[in-house]
Order: structure tokens, then sequence, then C-alpha cells
């Protein structure tokens, strides 16, 4: 097997395949949290590029901050999730997306 | 083929390969534990791309503060009495193919485009200080943003979660 020397459009490509994992988990799971961990996955290959193209960019690192700025987003959007899975779950004992269809009680 | 392709191709193939136990798993802790995996293999590509802090900051985040965070939920909503882990999806079919689709589309536009680049040489350097100080002079704004988004989201889901 011949590999090529690493380059950019290898991280891209790691960053595609985690980018339609991502959606994959978001559109076919049930369960409210393996969603959110599809939102992370797509959240993660977004910085892959975000750090990638400044790697082999013009040198500077306004990259790094773009994905440093994505990580605290996905922290807050985390955190504000699961508080709403929580409630979710204390009011209609189930975390599936799909059972989960009225909007009062 | 150099170490440094030898260790891109370790972290990708781990990176990968996690995310497809977390994709398709059929235990929600599995998915949870594979998504560690996911996250370090992730963080060791930040490395590999010469972005020390980010890295780190990758780790302690997510490792230490999100995948914590999903763990509780998935202990706190087990429902003991259920059969059905959370590990059964819908529409996979349709949904294979469409997001094959997208996969196949992405790869091939990013392998056939003609990317500019510069030759950086592969000097490893310290990232934090140049970071440090973007932060507070260039990106200032979105930096005050940022904390009072994180003041807002733990009052709001703090308020969310309490019991009513």
């Amino acid at each position: 097997m011949n590999f090529l020397p690493v380059s950019l459009e290898h991280f891209l490509v790691v960053s595609a395949i985690l980018f339609s994992m991502g959606l994959l988990a978001v559109i076919t799971r049930r369960n409210t949290i393996l969603v959110l961990m599809g939102v992370e996955l797509i959240l993660n290959s977004a910085n892959i590029n975000f750090i990638a193209f400044s790697r082999y960019g013009q040198g500077s690192l306004d990259g790094h901050v773009a994905a440093l700025f994505v990580i605290i987003l996905a922290a807050a959007e985390a955190a504000v999730a699961l508080a709403i899975v929580l409630h979710i779950y204390k009011t209609y004992n189930t975390v599936n997306a799909d059972e989960v269809n009225r909007l009062k009680e | 083929m150099d170490y440094y392709s030898l260790l891109f191709y370790f972290f990708a193939v781990l990176a990968v390969g996690s995310t497809v136990v977390v994709v398709f798993s059929r235990n929600i802790i599995y998915a949870a534990f594979a998504l560690m995996f996911t996250f370090l293999g992730v963080a060791a590509l930040y490395i590999l791309l010469l972005a020390d802090f980010v890295a780190i900051v990758q780790v302690m985040v997510y490792v230490g503060g999100i995948l914590v965070l999903l763990v509780f939920g998935v202990m706190l909503t087990k429902n003991i009495t259920n059969v059905d882990f959370g590990g059964k999806s819908m529409n996979g079919f349709p949904a294979s193919l469409i997001v094959g689709v997208i996969m196949g589309t992405l790869i091939l536009l990013v392998t056939r485009t003609l990317w500019f680049r510069s030759d950086v040489p592969l000097v490893p350097e310290n990232t934090t200080k140049t970071i440090g100080e973007l932060m507070l002079t260039s990106y200032v704004f979105p930096f005050e943003v940022a904390a009072v988004l994180l003041l807002v989201a733990v009052m709001g889901s703090a308020m969310i979660a309490r019991r009513s």
C-alpha cells in the first residue's frame, strides 16, 4: 500500500468523514444524548478544518482563535442541551426524540 | 514513510474508527467511551498541525468537561425498566444513503480542489502567547461576548434543570 505524504487534503478528508458520521448520528439516533454526541462530532470536524487551514495558510493564528470560540460554544451548548434533556426526562419519562411530541401537558 | 505520516495515520484511524463506534454502537455507554477516543484522536491531530494550545484545550474541555457531562446525562436519564438502552436507530437505510452521498461529494471536492498553500516548514513553536495577544487585541469583542455567553449558559442551564 502506497501512502501519500501527509498534506492538507488528508486532514480535510478526516474532517469530512467525521462530519458525515456526526450527521448520520444526528439523523438516525433516537436517544437525544446520542444526537448531542453527533453535534459534538460535527463541531470537532469544523475545528479540524480551522486548524488545518491555519497550519497550511499564511502563518497567522486566526484559525486557532476561531477553533477556541467553537470549543467555548460547544461547552455552553452541551450544558444547556443536557439541562433541557433532563427536564424532558422528568416530564416525559423518556429521552427518545420521536416520543417527545407535546408542547404542553 | 516517516514518523509524521505514521502518527497521522494512526490517530486518524483512531478518530474515525471510534467515531464509527459512536454512530453504530447499540450501547450508549460504549458510544460515550468511543467518543472519548475520538476527542483524543482529534487532539493528537491538532498537535500534528502544530496547534498545541488548542489541543490542550480540546482535552481539558471536551474530555474533561463535555464528555463527563454527557455521561452524567446518560446516568440521570437511564430508564431501568426500559430494555431498549437508547441503541435503536431510525430510518437507517435512507439516512445512510444520503449521508454517503454527502460524504462522497465532500471528499471529492476536498481532493479535487487546488488549495492555496504556503510551504510552511514543520517547526513547532509555542502558540499560546500569540493566541493570547490575538484574544485581547483583534478578538477582544468576541472574547467578552463569549464570557457573557458562558455566564448566561450557566444560569440558564441551572434554571432549566432545577426541580420545579
